[in-house]
């Protein structure tokens, strides 16, 4: 099968059609507003449903609506809106309904600016609205992957009626590569919770409401007990030259990308560096990052953030080795000479203590 | 009064045990004397009556009708607070033939939820919505409502609403008015068994208008909090009665056949495409042919910069095309935002035989500059033997760097010797290409129909390309 060169925003579209997504309710936002236009194109020559909404807290809920009545639904937008989502969002969990959110990230708090920064981490991954709940949340690397997680994601929130994130940046959104339009279209089947406005549906609720504590404990236990069956079944990494790791890069997204390129960069100065690219960040491959810690491998979180995936990364280690943090914020990106400059510089730090 | 409520009996759209609500309970949880029952009623009796209970959908809202769910032996979707508009349009752009009810008080509405509900008016969406005028927030026991009139003395107004404060009470019907699209507006009451009889007919007609799939129909009712508002049920009638109408004056406002605004011009929706179609419609017609790979001597991070306008973010894409028409793993990234915004652009673009890693270009080994700005700025980025071309039509000045290739090409000049205004980019991508023989000749004259916008310009840049190969041997640069 042939392939076509596109943007991230475009392929992620493409895979939502693919993934048998039916509604696409938006609202522009810098870097994500191309994700919504493309599906404006696509989703109404598809004879799908395109709306933009008045606010994100609209888009959220006519995503509450059309999930409750069956639809395969989505919705994509950046730390801004995806904030003012955040009741919807709770709402969601609670009312056990699947959807399907990308989250092109840019930089913040507040307006920021719109360049590339990792900073949603804990407000997607922990949750972002109230309560105890988890959304599923896939980080893509590439343009390819942008169309097959998002196509994925459907699959993956209907069968555990569920909220799933794609967690994005600006360059992974706006990066052309070539995709590979690959696999059946998929189809959302009929949903015996839903409300379709018929005989069959009528006994239906959707709610989230448990007006016990002991019947609201209760449905907070089956959720908990949804998010251990998610750990367990949709945990997704790649490991790259991890056989003989010296030192192991830990990142998503473009940050990724770049620590590939470190990777061989290290490598030809002789440290045998690698990269473990978590695809899923809930749930968090932290088995993996576990191991390595446990045979003294040093960890370095390249993150474009405060250090947010980093705290996940150093909970799996336990303590047991070195956590390093290359840390950059405001929208601007580590360059694979500043990544090499700071492993030979830590690397050598450890080789020192460790000898002494 | 309230003896009049009883009258309508039990609707089949009322389930018989409120099992939702706790075992074998047969009582609401409103308090005595409250509207919400006696409206939920009426609405329960339209729904029986029109029909429609297997394809009624009703959303309950936050407020102390949020367990309408209890009792409505229909599909149910409870909301968040105000949103409920919003859910109505989703669902009903899902489930075009269910009968969706929006049914919310006036905190819910007119407070957090009057964005979601001007905008699902404006839309016309085909829904019916309910609006219980209280005056007050009942739920959370007391407060001041965008509705309680001036002086009324709340938990949150304890000296009395204050106009200068708190603003005036809002009028939701007035203010519906003002929208174009709604069909069905109305405001009316349950004070009095005659005011009672028209809100039955209000409610009748609003669903009849779903039905008929005429428009948006919204029905505002006033109804008594007598808990809230400190008053006997009788009394509170009575002040509703002689009172709140004051304020808030019932009747009709609009009873439209059809949706007044016309859609300006017939315009076609696409029909939904089955899996075949989609498929075609993703896929496009510019699939780019695969071809024999030419081994690449070199990872080629490629630069280019100019002004805006100049083709830039196309070159780009032109020699991204093209490696991948080789088989070669590519990545194009582009700056944007403000930067463009600033007048200058510029894309990055990476040619590898293997996985493309990051596709930023920090250091790029070739280099494409159409205006001077953009020599300035990556002049000093590329690496020693870099490969440096310059649009010498534009770019003055010369290049000071000593350890790399520069190439100097007159590419505006060479695009309109050939009839295209903005071609320089064709000429830069046509110079690097030959020169540095990444890609074949025939690969770029593969590739151009699939990048080239503007098609009637097609054989003007084949030959652009031609011509530029040419002055290329001409000068001895290939
Ligand atoms: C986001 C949010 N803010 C506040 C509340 C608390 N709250 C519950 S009901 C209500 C007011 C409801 O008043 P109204 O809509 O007039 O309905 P009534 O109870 O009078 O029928 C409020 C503010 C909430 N549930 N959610
Ligand atoms: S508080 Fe007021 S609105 Fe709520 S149930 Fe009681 S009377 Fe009705």
């Amino acid at each position: 099968m042939g392939k076509r060169l596109m943007k991230g925003n475009e392929a992620a579209v493409h895979g939502a059609l693919m993934g048998g997504c039916t509604h696409f309710f938006g609202y522009p936002i810098t870097p994500a507003s191309e994700i919504s236009q493309a599906a404006a194109y696509y989703f109404t020559a598809a004879g799908r449903t395109f709306l933009q909404a008045e606010s994100e807290v609209s888009v959220i809920n006519m995503l509450y609506g059309a999930a409750s009545a069956g639809a395969r639904v989505m919705t994509a937008s950046s730390g801004p809106g995806i904030a003012l989502m955040g009741e919807g969002l709770s709402y969601l969990a609670g009312a056990k309904l699947p959807s399907v959110v990308i989250d092109m990230q840019r930089a913040g708090p507040g307006l920021g600016n719109i360049w590339p920064e990792q900073s949603d981490y804990n407000m997607v991954v922990k949750g972002g609205g109230h309560g105890n709940y988890s959304n599923i949340t896939l980080t893509p690397a590439s343009a390819q992957e942008m169309f097959d997680f998002t196509r994925k994601a459907f699959e993956l929130a209907d069968k555990y009626r569920m909220t799933v994130f794609i967690l994005s940046d600006a360059y992974i959104g706006q990066m052309m590569e070539p995709v590979e339009i690959s696999g059946p279209v998929l189809h959302g089947q009929r949903k015996d919770w839903a409300v379709y406005g018929d005989a069959q549906s009528r006994e239906n609720l959707i709610s989230s409401i448990y007006m016990s504590p002991a019947l609201q404990r209760k449905h907070n236990e089956e959720l908990q007990h949804t998010y251990r069956q998610v750990e367990q079944e949709v945990v997704d990494y790649e490991l790259y030259m991890a056989d003989d790791a010296e030192i192991v890069f830990v990142a998503y997204g473009i940050v990724a990308r770049i620590c590939h390129s470190a990777v061989h960069a290290l490598r030809e100065q002789g440290i045998k560096a690698s990269l473990l690219r978590p695809k899923t960040v809930f749930p968090f491959p932290k088995n993996v990052v576990e191991d390595f810690a446990k045979r003294r491998i040093p960890l370095a979180v390249v993150e474009l953030s405060s250090g947010q995936m980093a705290d996940d990364v150093s909970l799996a280690a336990n303590g047991n080795v070195e956590v390093f943090r290359y840390l950059t914020m405001g929208g601007e990106t580590p360059t694979v000479a500043e990544l090499v400059a700071s492993v030979q510089r830590d690397m050598a730090t450890l080789g020192s203590r460790r000898s002494s | 009064m309230i003896g009049q409520v009883q009258k309508f009996g039990k609707s089949h759209s009322f389930y018989d045990i409120y099992e939702r609500k706790g075992e074998g309970e047969q009582s609401t949880h409103y308090c005595p004397g409250c509207g919400h029952g006696t409206i939920q009623k009426l609405i329960a009796q339209a729904i029986d009556d029109l029909k429609i209970q297997d394809r009624t959908i009703f959303l309950s809202p936050v407020g102390c009708s949020v367990f309408a769910y209890y009792y409505y032996d229909t599909g149910n979707i409870q909301c968040s607070h105000g949103r409920a508009p919003a859910v109505a349009t989703g669902v009903k752009r899902t489930v075009k033939d269910a009968i969706v009810i929006s049914y919310q008080g006036d905190g819910d509405l007119a407070g957090i939820g009057m964005t979601e509900i001007v905008h699902a008016a404006n839309r016309g969406e085909p829904i019916t919505v309910f609006f219980i005028n209280n005056a007050i927030y009942g739920m959370t026991g007391g407060q001041m409502a965008p509705t309680t009139p001036l002086g009324r003395k709340t938990l949150t107004t304890p000296f009395g609403r204050d106009r200068d404060r708190d603003g005036m009470p809002m009028g939701m019907a007035e203010l519906m008015q003002a929208i174009a699209a709604p069909v069905f507006i109305e405001r009316c009451s349950v004070a009095t068994p005659k005011e009672l009889l028209k809100t039955r007919k209000a409610v009748h007609k609003a669903l009849q208008n779903q039905i008929d799939g005429k428009g948006f129909s919204f029905v505002e009712i006033l109804s008594p909090c007598p808990t809230n508002w400190g008053m006997t049920p009788v009394d509170a009638r009575t002040w509703m009665d002689q009172q709140m109408t004051l304020l808030y004056p019932l009747g009709n406002f609009r009873d439209a056949v059809v949706q007044q605004e016309e859609q300006p011009a017939e315009h076609e929706v696409p029909l939904w495409l089955d899996d075949e179609a989609l498929v075609e419609l993703l896929k496009g017609a510019s699939d780019v042919p695969v071809m024999r790979m030419e081994p690449l001597s070199e990872t080629q991070r490629v630069k280019i910069a100019g002004f805006g306008g100049q083709g830039v973010l196309s070159a780009g894409e032109l020699v991204a095309t093209c490696g991948m028409s080789e088989g070669l793993a590519v990545s194009w990234l582009p700056s944007y935002g403000p930067e463009m915004r600033g007048g200058s652009a510029n894309v990055s673009v990476t040619l590898s035989m293997d996985e493309v890693g990051s596709p930023l270009v920090d250091h790029p080994n070739v280099l494409l500059v159409m205006n001077g700005p953009s020599l300035d700025h990556f002049e000093d980025q590329v690496v020693e033997h870099a490969l440096v071309l310059v649009n010498s039509s534009i770019v003055t000045r010369k290049v000071r760097r000593t350890d790399v290739r520069t190439i100097y090409i007159p590419a505006t000049e060479l695009a309109q010797e050939a009839g295209l205004v903005s071609a320089a980019n064709v000429v830069m991508v046509t110079a690097y290409l030959l020169i540095s023989k990444a890609i074949p000749l025939d690969t770029l004259k593969r590739c151009i129909p699939l990048v080239l916008r503007k098609k009637a310009f097609l054989e003007k840049n084949l030959s652009l390309v031609e011509r530029t190969m040419v002055y290329l041997q001409e000068n001895g640069m290939v």
